[in-house]
């Protein structure tokens, strides 16, 4: 098969989509994704993550752009994109009076190279639901009967839409290790996810999207790169942030206090931890609920949702 | 590794199969489909008797034989397939098909063809009935009778879709087929024949869709059907045919609105 493993199996340039009522979802985003890649797209609701895997999927045209899945383009060259594709959409789309088998033999009917079902099944631990209508699944268990489908036909790609919404832990982590192996297999995942602790785990290169537009795009290890590690701690009464070594000395670039409570902000994690500890050990100052943290993906998601919402109160909420 | 590709034709076989099992297990539209063209035909036959058909050169059953294939297809096929394309839509169904191999015509044509095909059993058993109550004589002109009745299969099938590119719900789906079920029970010769209206009103009867379905199958029985009177039914229902599919690929909705 294709030689060059660097390839961009997805390649997206300039992607616009525009709804029926003139709302624009996408606004112009690039991005591409190399053979055996999890790319993962992060976003606030609303972002346009969905409008966005939906194009890739060719379920629609774009307003806008180039997309290329495989070297084709999903939407017009469908024939050609499909039998080499899996999707798992954000929501279910099974006739609720099927069984897990009857809606699994009816899917690998329309798959070519469909592996047995029941191999599919036992992938994600549902091989004893077989005889259970789908009306009958907890919400987790349909999210796996989706993504067993979507493994039917062995895909090149893979596109998971919120793959481990509405999973507990134990699920989320089986399915996280199921993805894994899969890349590892050679296979090129694109998922959407609310959990950033997900991204974080799963992704090898993700994007942030807001507005409908990439915010920031990298590495995990490089997006949370640019964004400051956290310092909580109570001060015991009778002490200030005064009192404190001068913060610019131990690296902070910022603080708040909130009563007892000190916030510091650094870029240089290990010097101001130290200074903050070797200071507290000479004063005798017990600092308690202390907290050391990096910087998270968390921090900078929150970031780019916060810069929003001083614009548009509307999209503040974020879902995590 | 051996890999088997699909076909068209598998890929329709698959989804008609699961369609046929949800089909079974949808008791409402197995009795509305199943029964009531086959209770429905005994009003017709009883309307019959008290109908001036010698003067046509009609009798009771080239009355009820077309009517009960009327029937048919607007309760098994057409009726029940709007519910059927409405609910796939609405569960997400269709939407999720369209993420595979499947062509928007395959999701259709495979979701589509359980009905059909008991459409089709249903007239079978029809004539048969039909010939042995109602001393039905074996057909003159077979041809037409068969050609019209596939003609509208494929029509009810296409004129579905177009319904349910209208119907938000499965709730409506139940309305939404109404004015086309009564329009053609009235005026497509299902209970009157068309011969024996006014002339003027005749010709506005026949370009309604379900009336070449019912000519042809009349005619098929009689014989009386000229070779320019049939092809003009053949033309009707092949136009309104071809009418529902530009409406489908225009209007059809694959997703629920939201």
């Amino acid at each position: 098969m294709e030689a060059n493993e660097h390839e961009h199996v997805i390649e997206v340039t300039d992607l616009r989509r525009v709804y029926g009522g003139g709302f624009e979802a996408v606004r112009g985003i690039d991005f591409s994704v190399r053979r055996g890649e999890i790319f993962a797209l992060l976003g606030t609701n609303g972002a346009g993550k969905t409008s966005t895997v939906e194009l890739l999927e060719g379920l629609a045209a774009p307003a806008g752009g180039r997309i290329r899945v495989l070297g084709h383009d999903p939407y017009t060259d469908r024939a050609a994109v499909r039998p080499r594709t899996g999707v798992m959409l954000q929501e279910g789309g099974f006739p609720s009076e099927l069984t897990v088998a009857e809606t699994a033999r009816m899917w690998a009917g329309c798959v070519s190279g469909a592996r047995p079902e029941r191999e599919v099944l036992a992938l994600v631990g549902l091989e004893t639901k077989a005889g259970v209508r789908v009306k009958q699944l907890s919400g987790g268990q349909r999210r796996r009967l989706d993504l067993a489908l979507a493994l039917l036909g062995d895909p090149e790609v893979l596109f998971l839409d919120e793959p481990t919404t509405g999973l507990d832990a134990e699920g989320r982590r089986d399915t996280w290790e199921l993805v894994s192996a899969l890349r590892d297999g050679g296979t090129t995942v694109l998922l959407t996810t609310h959990y950033l602790e997900e991204a974080e785990n799963l992704a090898d290169r993700l994007a942030i999207m807001h507005e409908g537009r990439i915010a920031t795009t990298g590495t995990p290890a490089e997006v949370t790169a640019s964004e400051p590690s956290r310092i909580t701690f109570e001060l015991p009464r009778g002490y200030f942030v005064g009192d404190l070594p001068p913060l610019a000395e131990l690296g902070v670039s910022e603080h708040e206090v909130d009563g007892r409570t000190v916030r510091l902000r650094t870029r240089d994690l290990q010097r101001a931890a130290t200074g903050l500890l070797v200071w507290a050990e000479r004063a005798g100052v017990e600092l308690r609920r202390l907290d050391v943290r990096s910087a998270s993906l968390e921090e900078a998601f929150l970031g780019i949702a916060k810069g929003a919402s001083t614009r548009t109160p509307a999209t503040k909420e974020y879902a995590a | 590794m051996s890999t088997t590709v699909t076909t068209p034709t598998s890929r329709m076989t698959a989804l008609a199969r699961a369609e046929l099992t949800l089909l079974g297990r949808s008791k409402g539209t197995l009795v509305a489909a199943l029964f009531v063209p086959l209770v429905l035909p005994l009003s017709v036959r009883s309307a019959a008797e008290e109908m001036d058909l010698a003067e046509a050169g009609l009798t009771p059953g080239t009355v009820v034989l077309p009517a009960a294939v009327g029937f048919s297809l607007l309760f098994a096929v057409y009726s029940a397939l709007v519910g059927v394309f409405v609910v796939r839509r609405e569960e997400l169904v269709l939407k999720r098909l369209r993420t595979g191999e499947l062509r928007d015509g395959e999701i259709l044509g495979g979701s589509a063809l359980p009905a059909a095909l008991i459409g089709l059993a249903q007239c079978l058993l029809l004539a048969a009935g039909c010939s042995v109550l109602l001393d039905l004589s074996a057909p003159s002109a077979p041809h037409w009778a068969v050609l019209g009745l596939l003609l509208g299969l494929v029509m009810c099938a296409a004129l579905a879709a177009v319904t349910a590119s209208f119907t938000r719900t499965g709730e409506s789906a139940q309305v939404t087929p109404m004015p086309l079920m009564i329009v053609s029970m009235i005026g497509s010769g299902m209970f009157v024949p068309l011969e024996l209206l006014p002339d003027r009103l005749a010709s506005v009867c026949e370009v309604l869709p379900l009336t070449p379905v019912v000519t042809l199958v009349r005619g098929g029985w009689t014989g009386d059907l000229g070779a320019s009177e049939a092809l003009g039914a053949v033309a009707t229902a092949v136009a309104w045919t071809l009418l529902s599919v530009f409406a489908v690929q225009r209007w059809f909705r694959w997703e629920p609105r939201r």
